[in-house]
This record gives C-alpha cells, sequence and structure tokens, in this order.
C-alpha cells in the first residue's frame, strides 16, 4: 500500500499530471477497497487516470467497454460453442456422461473481462468504461459483482475471486446513474485543468514542446474553452493540436498566427464551433495569450 | 499506514481524530439533510478513514469526505461548503443549491404558493429556513369540512378559480390520480406494440447443443423498446402561482408511476427536483422542494433557464423516446432572443415537445407574450393545461409518441 505522496509521485512518473485530490481518491480507495467513479466531460482524461493506476501498481489493465445490449456474455463468460460442437461430433458414441463432463470444463470457457478481472494472481485494474451506456440491468448485475466478487457459472460452480480488482468506473453522464452505483463506489468529479497542470500535461505527453509553449498553449485552449462552444476541447483536443504545432515547428505562437488559426481544428469538432472561432476571434485569443 | 506525514506528536492526532469521530453522527446528519445519500456503510468508512490518520489535516480530511460521501456532481459542488461551515464554523455562501440570487426578505418559498394542502402535520407557513421547520403549525385549512355538496363538476373548472382548500385538495388528488391512469394505460399499448424479432444464432447453437448441434428449438431475439421518457419543466414564477401547486402535484404523480421521468423547476433559474419529488409522500416531496426551489414566484428567465438544461442536463435525461412538457405561460423576463435559440437546440434533441400554457384556456388570450411568440415555432403540441379536463387531454398525444 502507498501513501498519498507516493500515489501522486508515481501517478506523473507514469505521465498522469493529478491533481491533489485524486491523489486521495485513489488513496482511498486502497483504504476501503472500494470502486472509484469518475464522472466529468469527454476528453477530460478519466480513462487516461486507468491506465495511469494500472502503471502505478505495476499491474494489468483489464477494460470493458460498455455499450447499449451489453450483456453477461460479452462482458463476464461465455462458452466456446464451437469447440464444444466440434468435440461432440468428435466424440460421436463415446460415453455421454464424459463428453458432457469434458465439454463444460475450463477449456471450452471463454474469460470475458470481468471474469478475467479476479482471477489474476496479483489484483489488476479494471477499468468498466462508460457505464452509463449500458442498460440499467447491467448496471444492477455489476453492482451484484463489486460487492461479492464472485461469479456463479451454472455448469462449473462459484468462483469465487483470487484477487480483488482496482476498479475504476466511468461516467459521461449520457444517463442518470442508480444511487445504489453511486454510494458504492468513491466519487470524483474530473474537470478541465488549470492553466499549470495542463501545461505540465502537454510537456508530459509531448516530446519537444518546451515550457513556453505548453504555457501559451495552455493559456490559448483556456481562452478558447471559455468562448461559448457547442463542443467544449478536452485535454485529449489540447495534446492533439500541441502536437500539431510542435510536428509543424512552431516555437513561439505569436510568431506563426496563421498556423494557429489553420491548426485550431485540432480543438473544434463541430462545424458551428468552427465559425464562430473566426480569424477576429483567435487573434483577440492569441492576443491575451502574451 | 500514515497518508500525511507530518503527525509527530501521535497522541494528539489521536485526540484529535477522537474527536472528530464524536462530531461524525452530526455531520452525517447534517449532509443527509442537504440532500446526500449518506448510509450506514458510509458512516463505517468515514470512521476508518479518520481511523487510517486522515483527520491530521482539515484539508486531507475534507477531500478524503468530498469522495466519500458524494455521488455525483452536485454533491460535489456543495460539499466543501457544507464541510466548511460544519467543522470550521465558516457561513454556507454561494455553493449549496438553497442559496442564490434571491432575496430571502421578500421571496416567497413553494409552500406560500396556493397549494394549501391540508396535512396532518399542518402547513407550515412561509419558512425560508429549512432547520425552523415545525416551528409554526397554522392550519389554513380550517374550513375544509365544508361537506361534499360542494364538490360539484371539478373537472371543467379552472385551477385558479378554485378557492376552497378542499376543492384545492380534490383537484390535487385528481391531478396525481390523472397521472398514474396515464402511465399504466401508456404501459399497455407499449406492449401490444412490440413485434419484429430476429434469430439469435448464438444461442440457438447453444441451446441445442444436446440435439447434436441440430437447431431443433430456435431462439429469437426481441428489440427491447425504450420507455417513453417524460422531462417536465415546470415554472414556478409568480405569474404562474396559481396553477404551481396543482402542476406540483401532477409530476409528483407521474415521477412516481413512470419508470423513466425527470422533473425540473425554473424561475430565474433551474433546478433538478426529480430526487425529492420522488418522495412517495406528496406533502414531504413538497417540503423538500420548498428548501431547493428557494426563489419560486419571482420573474421568469425561461431562455437562461433552458440554456442551463441544455448545458447540463439534456445529454442525461434526454434521449430518443423522451418527450419534453414545459409547463408555462411564456412571460419571459430575460432576452426572448436567447429563448429561441435555447427551444431550437431543445427540438434538434428530443422527440417533442410539449408546451402546456395554463393561460391559453383564457378566453380571449392570444399568444402575445415575447417568449411565448419565440418559442412557438419549435412546439409540436400548444396546448391548454387550466381544467384537469384539458390534463386529461393529452394523454392520448403521449400515447402516440
Amino acid at each position: 500500500m502507498k501513501t498519498r505522496d507516493e500515489i501522486a509521485q508515481a501517478l506523473s512518473a507514469a505521465g498522469y499530471i493529478a491533481d491533489g485530490e485524486l491523489a486521495t481518491a485513489i488513496s482511498l480507495m486502497q483504504l476501503l477497497r472500494r470502486p472509484l467513479l469518475l464522472e466529468g466531460e469527454a476528453g477530460v482524461g478519466k480513462t487516461e487516470v486507468a491506465k495511469a493506476l494500472a502503471k502505478v501498481h505495476a499491474t494489468e489493465l483489464i477494460r470493458l467497454q460498455c455499450y447499449e445490449g451489453l450483456d453477461q456474455s460479452a462482458a463476464l463468460y461465455e462458452w466456446n460453442y464451437q469447440r464444444q460442437l466440434l468435440s461432440i461430433q468428435a466424440h460421436r458414441g463415446a460415453d455421454a456422461d464424459a463428453v458432457e463432463e469434458q465439454i463444460f470444463s475450463e477449456r471450452y470457457l471463454l474469460e470475458r473481462p470481468l471474469l478475467a478481472a479476479i482471477r489474476r494472481d496479483k489484483p489488476p485494474v479494471l477499468l468498466i468504461d462508460e457505464i452509463d451506456r449500458a442498460d440499467d440491468e447491467f448496471e444492477a448485475f455489476l453492482l451484484e459483482l463489486l460487492s461479492d466478487f464472485q461469479i456463479s457459472i451454472p455448469e462449473l460452480g462459484t468462483i469465487r475471486a483470487t484477487s480483488i480488482p482496482h476498479v475504476v468506473v466511468t461516467s459521461n453522464g449520457t444517463r442518470e446513474l442508480s444511487d445504489a452505483l453511486r454510494r458504492r463506489c468513491l466519487y470524483h468529479y474530473v474537470d478541465y485543468p488549470d492553466v499549470e497542470r495542463e501545461a505540465r500535461i502537454i510537456m508530459a505527453r509531448i516530446d519537444g514542446a518546451g515550457a513556453s509553449l505548453a504555457m501559451q498553449i495552455a493559456r490559448m485552449v483556456e481562452g478558447v474553452r471559455k468562448e461559448e462552444l457547442r463542443k467544449v476541447p478536452g485535454v485529449a483536443e489540447t495534446l492533439d493540436w500541441a502536437a500539431a504545432l510542435v510536428g509543424l515547428d512552431v516555437k513561439h505562437l505569436h510568431d506563426a498566427p496563421e498556423t494557429v488559426h489553420e491548426t485550431l481544428m485540432c480543438l473544434l469538432k463541430t462545424q458551428e464551433d468552427r465559425a464562430r472561432l473566426t480569424r477576429e476571434v483567435s487573434a483577440r485569443l492569441l492576443g491575451r495569450v502574451a | 499506514m500514515s497518508c500525511c506525514g507530518a503527525s509527530p506528536d501521535f497522541e494528539a492526532a489521536d485526540e484529535l481524530s477522537r474527536l472528530v469521530s464524536g462530531k461524525l453522527a452530526a455531520f452525517l446528519r447534517t449532509l443527509r439533510e442537504a440532500g446526500f445519500a449518506v448510509g450506514l456503510a458510509e458512516g463505517q468508512d468515514a470512521a476508518a478513514v479518520l481511523a487510517a490518520g486522515y483527520a491530521a489535516r482539515p484539508g486531507l480530511l475534507r477531500t478524503a469526505f468530498k469522495h466519500l460521501f458524494s455521488a455525483r456532481r452536485s454533491d460535489w459542488e456543495k460539499f466543501d461548503g457544507i464541510f466548511d461551515a460544519f467543522w470550521l464554523g465558516k457561513r454556507v455562501r454561494s455553493r449549496s443549491v438553497t442559496s442564490g440570487a434571491a432575496k430571502a426578505a421578500n421571496n416567497p418559498s413553494l409552500k406560500n404558493l396556493p397549494d394549501t394542502r391540508p396535512r396532518a402535520d399542518g402547513n407550515t407557513a412561509a419558512d425560508q429556513i429549512p432547520s425552523t421547520e415545525g416551528a409554526d403549525h397554522d392550519r389554513r385549512g380550517e374550513g375544509r369540512m365544508e361537506g361534499a355538496s360542494r364538490a360539484e363538476n371539478i373537472a371543467e373548472t379552472d385551477f385558479r378559480n378554485l378557492a376552497d382548500p378542499a376543492q384545492i385538495e380534490q383537484a390535487h388528488l385528481a391531478a396525481e390520480r390523472l397521472a398514474r391512469v396515464m402511465r399504466t394505460r401508456l404501459t399497455r399499448r407499449d406492449l401490444a406494440r412490440r413485434r419484429g424479432y430476429r434469430l439469435d444464432l448464438r444461442r440457438t447453437i447453444h441451446g441445442n447443443i444436446s440435439h447434436g448441434g441440430v437447431p431443433i428449438t430456435l431462439v429469437k431475439r426481441q428489440r427491447k423498446e425504450k420507455p417513453l421518457r417524460l422531462v417536465v419543466l415546470l415554472d414556478a414564477s409568480g405569474s404562474m402561482s396559481m396553477y404551481t401547486g396543482v402542476f406540483l402535484r401532477f409530476i409528483h404523480g407521474v415521477l412516481d408511476e413512470f419508470r423513466e421521468a425527470e422533473a425540473f423547476l425554473f424561475h430565474t433559474r433551474l433546478a433538478h427536483v426529480s430526487d425529492a419529488m420522488k418522495e412517495s409522500d406528496a406533502g414531504r416531496a413538497l417540503d423538500r422542494l420548498s428548501i431547493m426551489a428557494h426563489g419560486a414566484g419571482g420573474g421568469t428567465r425561461i431562455g437562461e433557464s433552458l440554456q442551463t438544461f441544455n448545458r447540463w442536463h439534456a445529454a442525461r435525461v434526454i434521449h430518443s423516446r423522451t418527450c419534453v412538457m414545459i409547463v408555462s405561460d411564456g412571460y419571459e423576463t430575460g432576452d426572448a432572443a436567447l429563448l429561441g435559440r435555447e427551444m431550437a437546440a431543445l427540438g434538434r434533441r428530443c422527440r417533442r415537445i410539449v408546451w402546456l400554457n395554463p393561460m391559453m384556456g383564457w378566453q380571449g388570450y392570444a399568444p402575445e407574450a415575447r417568449g411565448i411568440k419565440a418559442a412557438l415555432p419549435y412546439v409540436d403540441l400548444y396546448a391548454p393545461a387550466n381544467t384537469l379536463q384539458s390534463l386529461t387531454a393529452l394523454e392520448p398525444y403521449l400515447a402516440r409518441l
């Protein structure tokens, strides 16, 4: 178990620049053995938290991407029907019990993320991404799994967790989550980073981005976020933009206002927003960066 | 483990955490009153957090508790204020939901509006501060035992003409009953309409392993229909005060019965009130509301409220089978152009927009108000809603969605 300061250091070593609150949340995750629920706008780095956490614990990351209609067979386990059928055909005429015994053994079981996560020797990080996209029913099922950490497979019996995974749940807020799930989890709201932190993120992630350029980019993005946009750019977009500017060999934003304006498409993802940020607006924003 | 490092004097830290534990129960109660869903498990975990040495620094403890007790963004945002107020003795200011632009002195709370439903515990008169609840019980429904003879055809009476508390009570009950009936009918129609299936190949093979893989019994897949979701935005401004009471009861019934429904209240600001309205007892629900809807009865900024809705709530509460029901008279005190823009944005998102305007039932009323003029082009159904009958008339429309 690591202390809070160690976690903050380990996170930044893993390339994730966390605020102090997140480090506390992760230390609480260890202490209370609760899942961590991350909410926030798209692109603020929710998924990255889980990836960084896996690096901090030097363990495997198991990811379950949720979508509408996700069910147990895609999330938990499934029998390998094709192999089972082959085996039945091959053993035609053999003892029926023996065949049955064989085809419902572990060899014919396909592990899906949730089952995989509780059967590792070393506790992995289990990332349940965009839980709000899954159905209510799946949420209820997940809740059961997260409290008991055991799974029962009718043909095989109950499988208990060999290790309790570190669970990170993310939500984009397209649907209201159930109170039960919310109560089960520690909550952290991931906000857009402030200028200084965003600059540090850029420096940590983009090779060749110097301190002054990173600071300018972060200030510029902050300005863009304050404009009335339909889709506010997230950290992922900032990184794209920074990579583009570095790739185009821009050293100072003021030296290349044209390039800055033309590469803004990395930040703005709808036609409306693109139209709103005219040359004048981008020049005004650039003026404030200084 | 000590996560704070700097606690050289272990005895003192121990002393401190004992002190904090003593007040923990009171803090949990404060949180519950502020609308946090805090149960026994959280209390135990909080004790575990204290035991682990998080209490050594107030900042650290606040962060730890914030993660533990918050469950949603609104909790997250108001937590720091509540924590500081409780532990550090600072006054809660703009952070919490209850405060805001409202001026306490001349803003009646919701219970002040003509919702004079007499309850067993009496109607507390206008109180702004939740903690004085129950301090003054004055029974406004004194003359409610006037007998059944007055209960004439209430269905066609305009709500604003209901003066007698007994009649109002009846109207409220009827509104709630109506909401329940709507729910059951809608569901049954939904089921009867279900059709269309396709073969589920995987399950079919699995199910027929016992036949050696020859598909004898077929497994089919049915499309799951999303149930209709109703999102109600209720105008609680001064000009609507005649109707707010009845509609609150209607919404309470709707939320109780629809599996998927959300309610918002707006006047100068927008408040998400689904949680408060889900209280099964209508009276208690209204009590909780009055705490949240501070400032009701003033002007209306429909445009700004819709902007808030579109920006923060729409993605979460609106899906492809959502009907947004706005109950308002359309007297916009803000910017009418903004209202038009936001209505257009809302129209793009949801299936139908129903605008209920109680004034429409009045004789000689024409939609002249700036707000309603700006909004009307985006409204799919514009209907009166000043009597129970007109509310009932909505149901077939909703069933068709």
